[in-house]
């Protein structure tokens, strides 16, 4: 997640990691990790390098950019649970899809690439 | 597959690891003239959520959003190949020779069968899972999903942190800045081709041999030998 600054809002750190931040902590399917209460700024924003250290996700700079990223978690698998994460991209029309639109039905994600 | 097996409850969805987006892919889509949501991720943040290292690769949810098969090589049935679309490309004349290599190299690898294509048994498995849904042995338990999903050791994280970055730093014309941390991923996800082939592509258009970066497909494919390219299907 490329950031700007390390403060960010809960619904931008869901769409883009699928962590939500509830009264338990931050939670990715049935998985829940419990937070500090230091984590949420007098804002309420999340405190991203505190939020980074407990999810193990790596926080890195390019100080000649200004920017930040934000990697994934770490220290287990790819997956962290077997629910799919509700990605929205947009189709080749321009127009929005998410995952979610398809629940009812058995889906085939494939990936691919030009190169 | 998708007009056969859309009646009987499936979806395909089409995703494009592409950090040039549209520009890039729009040629393959527009000849397969799509009637199932074919989508672009120009971040590559599928390759994030999922673990994706290579294409074409597939995942299978069931109807509750449950995933039943985490990514694995999902070959490409042997009529739907790209190779009948006529994309324009721009070959620098010094490639050719690379082109000739690398044609003959990789006719040689299918010939000998190093590199996988086993489409036909994945799709008789898709079918399975279709007709069966979860009585289908090959629709996994979620503890077999995230013992199959791929580990992520903090190197990894901080290679798809780096990548990340080097896309948003290539898109904004920051070149050589994005190069520097295309490298690193590299380094932190030796067995990610998707990082590598994306990367390699930007610099040279046939991925190539560059100054930007120590390896090129050719060379990569041979140091790690063709038969590992794909992962053979676990679907026995």
């Amino acid at each position: 997640m490329i950031l700007e600054s390390l403060e960010i809002t809960h619904s931008e750190l869901k769409n883009r990691t699928g962590w939500d931040i509830k009264p338990q902590g931050a939670c990715k399917g049935e998985v829940c990790i419990p937070l500090p209460s230091s984590v949420t700024t007098a804002d309420g924003l999340i405190d991203l390098p505190k939020l980074a250290e407990k999810l193990n996700m790596p926080l890195i700079q390019d100080e000649a950019a200004g920017l930040w990223c934000l990697g994934p978690e770490s220290g287990g698998k790819a997956l962290t649970t077997a629910v799919a994460p509700d990605f929205e991209l947009p189709d080749w029309q321009g127009k929005t899809f998410r995952l979610s639109s398809l629940l009812g039905k058995k889906v085939l994600l494939v990936v691919w690439a030009s190169w | 597959m998708r007009e056969e097996l859309y009646p009987q409850g499936l979806e395909v969805v089409t995703v494009a690891l592409d950090t040039l987006g549209l520009k890039a892919t729009l040629p393959f889509i527009e000849a397969a003239n799509p009637t199932h949501p074919s989508l672009i991720d120009e971040g590559h943040l599928l390759d994030e959520l999922f673990g994706f290292v290579n294409v074409p690769s597939g995942v299978w949810l069931d109807e509750q959003g449950m995933i039943v098969r985490p990514p694995e090589p999902a070959p490409t049935p042997r009529d739907a190949r790209r190779s009948k679309v006529e994309v324009p490309r721009l070959i620098p004349e010094e490639a050719k020779t690379y082109i000739e290599e690398m044609t003959v190299e990789v006719k040689k690898m299918v010939e000998v069968g190093k590199i996988r294509n086993d489409s036909e048994k994945y799709f008789r498995a898709v079918r399975d899972w279709v007709s069966n849904g979860s009585n289908s042995r090959f629709a996994l338990s979620p503890e077999e999903v995230l013992n199959r999903s791929r580990p992520r050791p903090v190197e990894e994280a901080v290679g798809a942190a780096h990548f990340e970055l080097g896309q948003y730093l290539y898109r904004q014309g920051k070149t050589d800045l994005a190069v520097a941390h295309f490298r690193e991923a590299h380094r932190l996800q030796p067995d990610n081709w998707t990082y590598r082939r994306q990367a390699w592509s930007m610099a040279n258009v046939i991925q190539g041999p560059t100054d930007l970066y120590e390896s090129d497909w050719l060379k990569d494919i041979r140091k790690s030998g063709a038969e590992n390219y794909y992962p053979a299907l676990d679907m026995d």
